[in-house]
């Protein structure tokens, strides 16, 4: 490598000129950081995350946290996962941004700028979980192709914005509605405008919640660019990819919407279930809705040495997709004995429920805690890995860590 | 002789006359930027890699194991996508064709012809798939001290 310094102006303005080439999203670019053209990019600097969050890939970026980043108990955007399917949008004017609503069960199609929608329709505020239907992907063997994400693609920020029911209602709902597909302004990674990265869904039930909500903020502030700017639809619960970012038009479909990375073998799953690495059709896979019970212990970090004699409070988050909660258990033998820890009740519908425990070891010696959550189902996350699937979805597997008594 | 100086003469005056108006500009504006921007700038070290270098068997750039068929894979593979994607997967040659045919026929792969065998055989032998059980012990754990109660 060899190294050169640059002089460059905290304002970017000169640089532009420089470059010879508009900047793009100048607001949203630190002080003192140099854009694109003249060096590698940070992601850690650019998009405002912490140097311990996990670079996945960089073309598209995806990024993830490790699990003791996750210990907020609402996600600040520094340890929130970034999945982008193609390339940040390359222009976003917050002041000319409308919102379309069309498609063939609309009964009026309208627009809808961003003032519109903070104007006339009321605004509510929910802490949403947003899971990536991929996240736990690395464990699956034989191997699935995608991002190897470990933990980390799960977060649960405040989000505000107006209910999307409310904007359908205002455009008029058609009686064969079946689903709503949205449309987003970020760019297929073949730079071919013809083609979308991703352009998913779900169906009018799940568009129609109370908690499905059309964001334009974030833990208070303006979405960050990378979660959305300026405007992001949010279904928590459901796998993250149907929270679409950077949103322009959502169509409300008189069928399963066909848009990109629905159809295939994308966040599908086999209908019914197949031996690791069976070859399954496209017509056999089934899209995933609610995402399944899951637990993450936050504190204390994996690998903490504790005196005998001392005790560990562990405490982390456990969520269940649509459902609530029932219990959560941890376990420092292997699952041979299962003791139950505190779990407080959601904020709201579909946030990730906050669990605490005091924890003892009988005697010196390696230990793994190991957390498992129940749903109100009674569904358990298992100890194994679950059903191996052609892309890697749904591993909701116990979370561990390891501890040393001496 | 004197004749010949002065023809000179005459035709590069206008020509000097420009040259002279361009560095007295560029003097005059940049003494200019450095009143207004001046205070403000900083001094940033920036890294630049050789896009060729390669360093203990590695393409530094793209982080790619160096062997035959590099060229080929960084040529086809990563105009589009991070070099990252294809280092983190692992998997087998059927699983690499699937994968090649599902991007020419969504994502706009170009037929790679001869290549094909080349990247394939280049992915296979230098990032093979590695065995894994349903929950393999945990790894790489980084031990701390902890005050407990």
């Amino acid at each position: 490598m060899k190294r050169r310094s640059f002089v460059a102006k905290s304002g970017l303005g000169t640089l532009a000129t420089l470059l010879g080439v508009e900047i793009v999203y100048k607001e949203l670019i630190p002080k003192g950081y140099i854009p694109v053209a003249l060096q590698e990019i940070d992601p850690f600097a650019l998009f405002k995350k912490d140097e311990a969050m996990v670079v996945l890939n960089d073309k598209p970026w995806n990024m993830e946290a490790q699990a003791y980043l996750l210990n907020d108990r609402v996600t600040p955007n520094k340890y929130m996962f970034i999945r982008n399917n193609g390339l940040l949008p390359e222009k976003i004017e917050e002041s000319s941004w409308k919102l379309k609503i069309d498609g063939e069960s609309v009964v009026e199609p309208k627009s809808y700028s961003l003032s519109d929608l903070k104007t006339k329709f009321k605004h509510y505020s929910y802490q949403l979980t947003l899971e990536c239907g991929g996240n736990g992907r690395s464990e699956f063997n034989p191997p699935a192709k995608g991002n190897q994400w470990t933990i980390g693609a799960v977060s649960c920020a405040e989000w505000t914005g107006v209910r999307l029911k409310d904007v359908l209602a205002d455009a008029g709902i058609k009686d064969d509605a079946v689903y709503i597909g949205y449309h987003a302004a970020d760019m297929h990674l073949s730079r071919n405008p013809t083609k979308e990265p991703i352009s998913r869904g779900v169906p009018m039930s799940k568009a129609l919640q109370e908690e499905t909500l059309l964001a334009f903020s974030m833990n208070g502030e303006a979405i960050p660019l990378a979660h959305g700017f300026p405007l992001r639809l949010v279904c928590g619960g459901w796998p993250a990819s149907t929270s679409g970012k950077w949103l322009h038009t959502i169509s409300i479909r008189n069928k399963v919407h066909d848009g990109e990375k629905m159809q295939g073998s994308s966040y599908r799953v086999p209908c019914e279930t197949v031996a690791p690495g069976e070859i399954v059709a496209d017509e056999d896979m089934c899209i995933i809705e609610s995402m399944p019970v899951k637990s993450l212990i936050t504190y204390p970090k994996s690998g903490a040495i504790i005196n005998e004699g001392k005790t560990v409070r562990i405490n982390g988050h456990a969520w269940a997709g649509e459902l609530n909660l029932s219990k959560l258990e941890y376990s420092t033998d292997y699952g041979t004995s299962w003791k139950t820890a505190t779990l407080e009740k959601a904020i709201n519908r579909l946030a990730w429920q906050h669990f605490n425990a005091t924890v003892s070891f009988p005697k010196k010696g390696y230990y793994e805690i190991w957390a498992r959550a129940t749903d109100s189902k009674g569904n358990k996350q298992p100890m194994v890995l679950p059903g191996w699937n052609p892309k890697g979805y749904l591993n909701n597997a116990c979370h561990r860590i390891a501890i040393k008594v001496v | 002789m004197q004749e010949k100086e002065n023809n000179d003469g005459i035709v590069f005056k206008p020509i000097f006359k420009v040259v002279l108006l361009i560095f007295t500009s560029f003097i005059i504006f940049g003494a200019l930027a450095i009143i207004f921007y001046g205070p403000r700038q900083t001094q940033v070290d920036i890294t630049e890699i050789d896009p060729e270098l390669l360093e203990n068997g590695v393409h530094v750039r793209t982080g790619l194991i160096e062997a035959d068929g590099l060229q080929t894979v960084i040529t086809n593979c990563t105009t589009c996508h991070s070099s990252k994607l294809i280092i983190q997967n692992r998997m087998g040659e059927e699983q690499w064709n699937a994968t090649i045919r599902w991007m020419q026929k969504t994502q706009g792969l170009w037929p790679l012809g001869e290549n094909q065998k080349v990247i394939v055989d280049y992915l296979t032998k230098n990032y093979p798939v590695l065995e894994k059980g349903r929950r393999p012990p945990l790894t790489d754990i980084d031990w701390y001290p902890l005050e407990g109660k």
